[in-house]
């Protein structure tokens, strides 16, 4: 598989004093599902949003290759909390980047929109406001939402943190659907375990106190690394008592 | 020349080359073209080198409802196929009939009323709870609540109060002086602002004041948990939030109406002085043999009832707040709707009833 992320030599990070990860080297394959990992303020987001193009590196390139059509974006992210309008309904949610970026008609944007929120299970919410939905419900209209220009990336922050074991699942379930049979691929943060051994193929494992990639590989071979603070992540147990 | 073609005949769809979002605006026009007259039977993708999530969306869209058949797509298309159009038939969407959104509308009219009713019931509970334990109520709030709903929303009660027997007045006088009537400025202002302007007034002030403000803050308190935090602990929100707000407001109300009335009349008589050259013994004096004490009582009898309502009104949309933030501004504006309404409603009913004892 040919890389369609390339990143070398990356810090992030506040401000010089403040650097989160420094000289990151890694690249994403077309189609795979990499995982960000790691402990809470290692970095995770803020990478993933650096990688948004939404912060500035402090150093470092990232190299994308992927074909913007018409300066459409070619990234569809899905926040934390879902980050979705509240004045607006699931439908209007979706249909935004189409009426920005399309010449779509009305009643094709909307054909396109309810395609997509039944593509996440949501066909139900279409004219449902955001606050009257579940958390669960919330992750799903931002996926579909990241997904309205057909982005070939996806990036999504922690889209199973805070919900049950079973809409955990499901989240899982559908990106890694949506992943194989839409050709994406996948960026996401997370650090629950089950998610990290059910969808993804490869990953990084930020490291808070040494500013580094502290491993890199698929979940498996992390899972069997020696080095103490990778198995403290994947067995769970705590660096201090 | 496009890298796609749409080719329609009587029940065939053919979809051709590489069809993506970038050329959606034009396909959905030709796959519209192509259905317009009859919906296809089948949809033939064998000349399909790629379509995308979009053009499925769109592809979905047009044979939503129909009976028909995919062929000929590669491995990639079929799952991207499979993802969007699915193993079932796509059902027709579902228009609601004008008949039914209006029983859908009379019933949550209905219900509104119950809930209302429902309310007021719990306050009654909420009422004897506290009658046996005190502390099931919050009255160290009770103060705070007085102050607030009260001495804060004076100055705006008394400036309001005294430019409406201002311009009440002053409306009055040039008919009055034509007939040479200019002392029964006194009886106009007396009357009107004692019996309805200041208890109207002064509630419309207090619902956008107390009974938004009761709205916003319980409502936040819904969205936030702390209502359900209080059920948990086994303390009643009606009694422990609700009661305290009502009791203030019963209180603070024709306390305000009061002032209202004595600021209101005090503006007819700056009109009488300034435009009708009357003394201020002249005025009161009139002011003094029209004015009786049922016309007082009587609007501080409604002023209860008014604060009563807006009370209850804004803290039965505050607790009855869904949703996060947008809620609590929902439940805020409906709030100040509801109380205006309430408060013609039994501005009017008080006013026939009084009228049918002869007061």
């Amino acid at each position: 598989m040919t890389a369609i992320v390339e990143v070398h030599d990356l810090s992030i990070g506040w401000s010089r004093d403040e650097v989160l990860l420094e000289h990151a080297s890694f690249d994403v394959r077309t189609g795979e599902i990499f995982g960000l990992l790691g402990r809470s303020a290692s970095g995770k987001t803020t990478l993933l949003r650096v990688l948004a193009g939404l912060e500035a590196p402090l150093a470092g390139t990232i190299e994308m290759r992927v074909t913007e059509h018409d300066h459409c974006p070619a990234l569809g992210v899905m926040f934390q909390q879902g980050a979705l309008f509240g004045s607006m309904t699931i439908a209007d949610n979706v249909a935004l980047p189409l009426q920005r970026w399309t010449d779509l008609p009305p009643d094709a944007i909307r054909a396109i929109a309810r395609a997509k929120l039944r593509l996440v299970g949501l066909e139900a919410a279409f004219d449902v406001m955001p606050a009257n939905l579940s958390g669960g419900m919330r992750k799903r209209a931002a996926i579909a939402r990241a997904l309205a220009l057909e982005p070939p990336i996806l990036m999504l922050d922690e889209p199973s943190s805070g919900l049950d074991p079973i809409t955990s699942a499901e989240i899982d379930a559908l990106i890694a659907t949506l992943a194989h049979a839409l050709g994406l691929t996948v960026i996401v943060v997370t650090h629950e375990l089950g998610s990290i051994d059910a969808i993804i193929d490869r990953c990084i494992l930020l490291d808070r106190d040494s500013r580094s990639i502290l491993a890199q590989g698929t979940p498996r071979e992390l899972r069997d690394s020696t080095v103490p603070r990778v198995q403290h992540f994947f067995h769970r147990t705590p660096e201090h008592v | 020349m496009p890298a796609w073609q749409v080719i329609g005949s009587d029940d065939r769809l053919e979809l051709v080359g590489e069809l993506r979002l970038a050329d959606a605006p034009a396909i959905w026009r030709a796959m519209r073209a192509a259905t317009r007259e009859h919906a296809p039977r089948q949809i033939d993708v064998s000349k399909a080198t790629a379509i995308d999530g979009a053009v499925m969306s769109l592809l979905s869209e047009v044979i939503r409802g129909c009976t028909c058949e995919l062929v000929g797509a590669t491995p990639a298309i079929a799952e991207v196929a499979h993802l969007y159009l699915g193993a079932r038939q796509l059902p027709h969407p579902v228009h609601e009939r004008a008949i039914a959104r209006l029983g859908d509308a009379t019933y949550r009219a209905v219900r509104a009323v119950g809930d209302v009713a429902a309310f007021t019931g719990d306050l009654a509970i909420a009422l004897g709870a506290t009658v046996r334990n005190r502390r099931a109520a919050d009255w160290r709030s009770l103060p705070a609540l007085i102050e607030r709903a009260g001495i804060d929303g004076l100055p705006i009660v008394v400036l309001l109060n005294f430019l409406i027997g201002f311009v009440g007045a002053f409306q009055t006088t040039r008919y009055l002086q034509q007939f040479g009537a200019n002392i029964y400025v006194a009886d106009i202002v007396g009357i009107s602002v004692t019996r309805e302007l200041s208890p109207l007034i002064t509630a419309i002030i207090i619902s956008g004041r107390s009974g938004a403000a009761y709205a916003a803050e319980l409502g936040t308190m819904r969205v936030s948990e702390e209502i359900d935090a209080l059920r948990t602990m086994g303390i009643g929100p009606t009694a422990y939030l609700v009661l305290p707000r009502v009791i203030a407001l019963a209180v603070v109300a024709p306390v305000l109406t009061l002032l209202g009335d004595i600021t209101g009349v005090l503006g007819g008589l700056a009109v009488g002085k300034a435009s009708l050259s009357l003394t201020a013994t002249g005025f009161m004096n009139e002011l003094r043999t029209i004015v009786v004490a049922s016309d007082v009582w009587t609007g501080l009898v409604k002023s209860v009832a008014f604060g009563v309502a807006i009370a209850l009104i804004g803290c039965r949309h505050g607790l009855s707040t869904r949703g996060a933030a947008a809620g609590v501004g929902r439940g805020t504006t409906a709030t100040i709707v509801a109380c205006l309404f309430s408060i013609v409603i039994l501005d009017t009913l008080a006013t026939m009833v009084f009228r049918e004892f002869g007061l």
